[in-house]
């Protein structure tokens, strides 16, 4: 600890803002440089970051506890009418945490953009979004106020618009950025109000001093419980949960190492980070309510957007739905109580996650499509994919001793203990997770190649424009782009395995996937956990049934994904066939968007009607008739204008001599 | 012997002619003429009033003027005057040469 001064925190953001700064500013038409610039800026942060976690650990090995692993730094930003507003740095086990995989994935997911986006018209700007966002990510992570954590939650909404609608010139990119952006501002306006009730209550936006004010009473009972539900209706909003989540399936249209970083790593984890952060306020509620709300409304997520992973045909949407999934765990895991194993599969799934969107990505970049049911058999083409996808998967099911499977048992565990209906939800869900994921691997890598054959692949080019690498704007450039798909030999044949600077990302991904769940097991004596929870010792007690039950839910389902999507014994339609209305409905993603829109249509603009003939004929009525008896006053009044220089003289004439007589008459002698 | 009087109801005549003249005249040259004639209607005032009632004047009973404050100012008007008339007929010539007319019942574009 005493190597690492709080004050290099701020190094941290500085780096990815530098090169953001420089890549939009100078080295734009440069794009190597640009992408180079930009890595080398993250990969400074990731030292950095890596120091300071590394002091941490240290003293926490050296049996450290408490306040001793937190440091802080507070100065008044500005002070306005008496409110001082802070800026702060907080160093702590779950700041050092998020700066790690924040970093780390940033880090790799730059170096996979390289081969990603190698010939796209944006490069330059890509690469300075991303850099923004990197920065916007670590403001967030690190903010000891709510205030600053407030303008990197902004920060990194932005940033998300920005690189969701990358493909501005595609019109379903253009609408899920919008969509994304709208759908997070309802949360965002909900984290606004628990921000402002908080401080109006306890006068404070630094973290410590709130929990401080709490403990003596200035914010409790009911007030508490509405403002920490307020806080984690922006948590709502941010990590995609029911019944915001409708936004993260369609951030799908921008570029996948975009998915990969901000849509499963990162930013959508920043909704659990602030319930993590703010979590002794959440426990503070009475009867914990908040943390129960934060718990069902987790658990709900969870389940429900697993079921629509089942069904889902487009493996960029499987992982979206897998991503809200997943994330409803950590809620639900948070709100059972289990802090440091909600925090731990956030840690853990940055990970796995960040590589099946990868992986996704690299397949998608072989075959130039998205739809699982055009491809198959990929397995021996993509070999790297293939592998380093499989360990993901398995982190993803729940298998151990992939690391998935320890914080997921964990937080059912938790359930276990605390409410049986969520760890059923929990299980239920688990069981969709298995299944699903095994789906998609079996579509998408096992079995024969369904996409097109070699001289009709350019037919499909709708498939092609669909998550295009190439975004070819002119004739020419789609021209250009089928002659060399063409030279290359596309199709069945043409298909081969990504460049290294896009697979080498994918094997460091592995590795925490298999072993990154080692650190919070029972091996290690819960490291992982009694580091989050600042050196508290963590029971070590293991709860056998909920773990073996655990694996064998999570075995259960990737064998009845294999009968049906592998060994092809159970037909797919066993259900879908009898029930075509079901299918059909969860495939619509339950008809969330319809009753969205239908809200929007009807009551929204309704609304807007009404308010408009109130504005147009009651408004502007009072308005207009002011105006027009000023103007008819005006039309009265102005005959007495001839233009006639005589008139005017007269009118002199006839004033001065009024004058002249009263003050005669009144015997003044001016 | 002329008194005071005698020369301030000369002005006042004077400048009630000139004032007639330029409320009733459509001709813009005769209004200018009129108003001519109230400047001299104003500076036979002005030197009546020199000429009687300048505090020397009044003192010694001499008819040598002593101040010559109200001649000055006679000479100032009389040069004005001649500036504003060049001023004037230029822009009735100027009016003329556009619209072809010289009676300010034509010239209205000022009103509404």
């Amino acid at each position: 600890m005493e190597s690492f001064s709080i004050e290099y925190l701020g190094l941290i953001p500085l780096f990815p803002l530098l090169a953001f700064v420089i890549i939009a500013l100078v080295t734009r038409p440069l794009k190597r440089l640009s992408a180079y610039l930009s890595i080398l800026a993250v990969f400074a942060s990731l030292l950095v970051s890596a120091w300071a976690l590394y002091s941490l650990v240290i003293a926490f090995l050296s049996h450290a506890s408490g306040e001793a692993l937190v440091k802080e730094l507070t100065v008044t930003w500005f002070s306005v009418g008496g409110v001082a507003l802070p800026a702060g740095l907080i160093l702590d086990p779950l700041t050092a945490m998020m700066l790690i995989v924040v970093t780390i994935v940033s880090f790799l997911v730059q170096v996979y953009s390289q081969g990603y986006m190698h010939d796209d018209p944006g490069y330059s700007k890509y690469f300075a979004f991303i850099s923004l966002f990197t920065t916007s990510m670590l403001i967030l992570v690190m903010a000891n106020n709510f205030l600053q954590l407030y303008i990197g939650w902004e920060l990194v909404g932005l940033c998300s618009y920005l690189l969701i609608g990358f493909w501005y010139h595609k019109p379903e990119a253009a609408a899920a950025a919008k969509k994304a952006f709208l759908t997070t501002r309802l949360g965002d306006l909900g984290l606004l109000v628990g921000i402002l009730i908080i401080y109006f209550t306890t006068h404070s936006f630094g973290f410590a001093e709130i929990e401080h004010e709490i403990k003596v009473g200035a914010l409790s009972g009911g007030l508490l419980t509405v403002a920490m539900v307020c806080v984690f209706l922006g948590a709502v909003g941010k990590s995609a949960q029911f019944p915001l989540h409708v936004w993260l399936p369609d951030a799908m249209e921008g570029p996948t190492p975009v998915s990969a970083l901000i849509h499963a790593a990162t930013m959508v984890a920043a909704g659990v980070y602030l319930v993590a952060r703010t979590f002794e306020m959440f426990a503070a509620s009475p009867d914990q309510q908040a943390l129960l709300v934060v718990a069902y409304v987790g658990g709900f997520t969870a389940i429900f957007a697993a079921s629509m992973g089942l069904v889902m045909n487009d493996i960029k949407k499987v992982m979206a739905y897998s991503t809200i999934s997943q994330l409803g765990y950590m809620m639900m895991g948070l709100g059972v109580g289990a802090y440091a194993a909600g925090v731990f599969h956030l840690f853990n799934h940055a990970f796995f996650k960040a590589l099946l969107f990868l992986g996704s990505g690299s397949v998608i970049h072989a075959v130039h499509d998205q739809d699982m049911r055009n491809m198959g058999g990929l397995g021996g083409k993509l070999k790297i994919t293939f592998v380093t996808m499989l360990f993901a998967s398995l982190a993803l099911a729940g298998i151990p001793p992939f690391s998935g499977f320890w914080s997921k048992d964990e937080i059912l565990a938790g359930a276990f203990e605390k409410d049986t209906l969520l760890y059923i939800i929990g299980a239920v869900a688990a069981f969709f997770t298995a299944f699903y994921i095994f789906r998609a691997m079996f579509m998408t890598f096992t079995g024969k190649y369904r996409g097109a054959p070699a001289h009709d692949s350019h037919g499909s080019a709708g498939g092609h424009g669909h998550d295009s690498v190439h975004a070819s704007a002119s004739p020419e450039d789609e021209l250009r782009a089928k002659v060399k798909e063409h030279a290359s030999g596309h199709g069945e044949h043409g298909i081969h395995e990504s460049p290294w600077v896009m697979t080498v990302p994918l094997i460091l991904l592995a590795i925490p996937s298999l072993l990154s769940g080692l650190l919070g097991s029972p091996f290690m004596g819960m490291a992982f956990q009694s580091f989050i929870e600042k050196g508290a010792e963590v029971h070590e007690e293991l709860n056998y049934t909920v773990m073996m039950s655990s694996i064998a839910i999570a075995v259960a389902g990737i064998l009845l994904s294999s009968l049906v999507y592998y060994f092809k014994i159970i037909p797919a339609n066993l259900i879908s066939r009898p029930l075509p209305w079901l299918h059909a409905f969860v495939l619509n993603k339950y008809a969330m968007d319809d009753l969205y829109g239908w809200i929007v249509n009807s009551v929204v603009l309704g609304a807007s009607r009404a308010a408009l003939w109130f504005d147009q004929y009651v408004v502007d009525g009072i308005v207009n008739g002011v105006a027009n008896l000023v103007g008819a006053a005006g039309g009265a009044l102005r005959k007495v204008e001839t233009g006639q220089i005589p008139n005017y003289g007269l009118a002199i004439f006839a004033g001065a001599v009024v004058i002249s007589a009263v003050l005669i008459i009144s015997g003044s002698t001016l | 012997m002329l008194s005071l009087n005698h020369f301030l109801l000369l002005g006042a005549v004077l400048f009630s002619i000139g004032l007639y003249g330029a409320l009733s005249r459509r001709n813009a040259v005769a209004i200018l003429m009129c108003i001519e004639l109230m400047f001299n209607a104003v500076n036979i005032t002005l030197v009546a009033f020199a000429r009687f009632l300048a505090p020397a004047a009044t003192a010694s009973q001499s008819l040598a003027p002593v101040s010559t404050v109200g001649q000055v100012f006679t000479i100032f008007v009389i040069t004005v005057a001649a500036a504003e008339a060049a001023v004037g007929l230029a822009i009735v010539l100027a009016i003329y040469r556009t619209r072809r007319t010289i009676s300010v019942e034509d010239v209205d574009l000022m009103k509404w």
